[in-house]
């Protein structure tokens, strides 16, 4: 998994290519948690899910505890771009309502 | 005309395998000539299924993961078998959002998942003697 990333004037978003699994997950926690660190300015923070091609439950546990790390510094998350199959993962874990769909 | 095939993999329980495990699933259900929405449900399953084995099952150490497929008539049938420790409480593991394993931030979903995205989930585990996850897809579109 890679990712990138861009700051629009506050808002840090967080683009996500390629497989999110239990594989690349530990990697992807700590680059992702590492950038919200370097951007604790931000006023919110927007995950695009757009390059994901493949996401199971150890996405959602990803999400979920970035959601908890983030909720602490008052800065709403966002998810944007993911695919019919990916959002079929996050629809079922009720990701959007703590993280809402843009 | 009589549609049987099947197949029997194993493979080491180490996360780079989980890619491996759904793609060689979703080649396999190519035959049946799935819809883009049906493989991806495969896949998510199987990849449930096999993280579940890795970290789970094999928690202390190493371990062979059996994956056994077999098509007959429309329907993909997927064993994903492990001699691992084994799940001490199924209907617990069931439940949505129940994990043994909230630290390393596990969503406690997979189990959900499988049965959400697969037409059949049939979990046979003893305590020390490891887990069959039997699933069943049934593949709707005509081939």
């Amino acid at each position: 998994m890679e990712i990138k990333y861009k700051n629009y004037g506050r808002s840090l978003i967080v683009y996500f290519y390629g497989e999110l699994d239990e594989y690349s997950a530990s990697e992807t926690k700590n680059i992702v948690d590492r950038l919200i660190e370097d951007n604790l300015n931000s006023d919110k923070v927007v995950f695009d899910l757009s390059g994901v091609t493949f996401m199971d439950s150890t996405g959602i546990g990803l999400l979920i505890g970035r959601y908890k790390k983030v909720r602490r510094f008052n800065i709403p998350i966002y998810i944007q771009g993911a695919s019919v199959a990916t959002e079929k993962v996050i629809e079922i874990a009720g990701i959007y309502k703590i993280m809402p769909k843009i | 005309m009589e549609n049987k095939n099947k197949m029997r993999l194993t493979f080491d329980s180490l996360s780079q395998n989980e890619s491996f495990a759904r793609s060689v699933v979703s080649c396999f259900a190519l035959q049946l000539n799935p819809s883009i929405s049906e493989i991806s449900d495969i896949k998510t399953a199987v990849s449930e299924a096999v993280t579940n084995a890795i970290v789970h099952g094999y928690s202390q150490g190493l371990g062979e993961i059996i994956l056994e497929c077999e098509i007959d008539g429309n329907k993909l049938h997927i064993n994903i078998i492990d001699n691992g420790i084994g799940i001490e409480n199924v209907d617990q593991a069931l439940e949505p959002f129940f994990t043994t394993r909230e630290e390393d931030e596990r969503s406690g979903m997979g189990f959900t998942i499988m049965k959400s995205f697969m037409d059949e989930v049939k979990i046979d585990s003893k305590k020390g003697l490891g887990t069959k996850v039997y699933m069943t897809k049934v593949i709707k579109t005509d081939s």
